[in-house]
């Protein structure tokens, strides 16, 4: 057993650059237990953190959209977006080449995956790396799930790039911690802004901690895009955090931030 | 409609700090290199955020186009509300506005 964390988290850019609009109530809880969150994962001594993210066009566009990527660097840079805008200054995360292309060749078995030798860091895994692991001293693998230009990969392919995941993990002797990080219900970057259906996202985490395959599975992305938002497409992350886990999950934090976008969530999964 | 040429500059201009420079520097020649409609190009060029939006863009490319033009988020959000009261509803795209007109869901 090579997967020793998983888990799931929230990853809007406002979580650090609209931090000084928030209230300080709901923000700094959030931002204790995001760190804390880090420190859990930290103490399983991984050798790699596999960060599964639904990036925003900062390495992918239609021009040639994988449905699933997997990087494949010895270095990673982030932020793409401005500093001052985002909060985060500009950084270089370390990558294990040698170990991204054992992951990816298992992965293959079963999903036709996309690598990339070369990736720039979005708000979508620099946000969370900022909180996990704010030395960025671990090595990233950094995967992504296309959630933004349309078609998009079926719930159920998520399921199964999560089951890829899992047995990838599995079969290298590194110790392996995995996050996936997505919204649930948000309108992320239009005047809707800072909408959030809480009882929709409740309802999602619920199926998530009991990790029930057929519940997850069953949304349609109609039903998502009237009910969650286009920002809920990114929930194709947290499926296939549950596949690669298989055990029940236990939500740290869950929260609507609206100036943040969403509800703010933490969630670990035990790993069976 | 050339919404992917537009969504395609934005995605450039995002991340690419030449394209930034240029943008600044040799406006005309940069945008001619994309098959704009007149339309897009003259909203480009005059960074009018609220008909990009109308027009389709993805929000997650045209936000940071609105922080590059140095527009602070409430800024940003208010000219896309104008966008649609001046424009009509989105034309393209999956980022339509759903809430009312004044409803400042964060209060921005």
């Amino acid at each position: 057993m090579s997967l020793v964390f998983a888990g799931v988290c929230s990853h809007a850019p406002g979580i650090t650059g609209r931090a000084h609009l928030a209230d300080p109530a709901l923000r700094d809880p959030f931002h204790a237990a995001f760190r804390a969150m880090g420190d859990e994962l930290r103490a399983t001594k991984p050798d790699a953190l596999v960060l599964v993210g639904a990036e925003h066009f900062g390495n992918f566009f239609m021009n040639n959209m994988p449905a699933y990527a997997i990087g494949m660097g010895a270095e990673y840079s982030g932020p793409i977006e401005d500093s001052a805008w985002i909060g985060i200054a500009k950084t270089r995360i370390p990558g294990n080449p040698d170990l991204s292309q054992r992951l990816i060749t298992e992965v293959l078995q079963t999903v036709d995956v996309s690598f990339a030798e070369e990736w720039l860091l979005d708000h979508g895994l620099i946000v969370p790396l900022n909180f996990l692991t704010p030395n960025y001293d671990l090595n990233i693998i950094p995967v992504n799930i296309n959630c933004q230009g349309p078609p998009l990969t079926p719930l159920h392919r998520a399921w199964a790039f999560g089951e890829a995941l899992r047995r990838a993990a599995d079969s290298v002797p590194e110790r392996i911690a995995i996050i996936a990080t997505g919204g649930i219900s948000h309108w992320p970057a239009t005047p809707d802004s800072g909408k959030i259906n809480v009882e929709w996202d409740r309802e999602f985490m619920a199926r998530w901690a009991r990790n029930d395959r057929e519940a997850l599975l069953a949304y349609s992305d109609a039903d998502i895009y009237r009910d969650a938002g286009q920002g809920g497409f990114e929930i194709r992350t947290f499926i296939s955090l549950a596949a690669a886990a298989r055990g029940a999950g236990a939500i740290r934090h869950f929260q609507p931030i609206p100036i943040f976008s969403v509800t703010c969530t933490l969630g670990v999964m035990e790993v069976i | 409609m050339s919404l992917y040429a537009m969504q395609k500059f934005l995605y450039h201009l995002n991340r690419d700090a030449g394209v930034q420079t240029r943008f600044k520097t040799d406006q005309e020649a940069l945008l001619g290199e994309y098959p704009f409609t007149d339309e897009e190009r003259s909203a480009i060029a005059s960074g009018d955020v609220g008909l990009i939006y109308v027009l389709g863009a993805n929000g997650q490319l045209l936000m940071h186009f609105a922080a590059y033009l140095g527009m602070p988020w409430p800024d940003y959000i208010a000219s896309m509300r104008e966008g649609v009261a001046k424009h009509g509803p989105v034309r393209a795209g999956v980022y339509a506005m759903t809430t009312a007109m004044n409803e400042k869901v964060a209060g921005v």
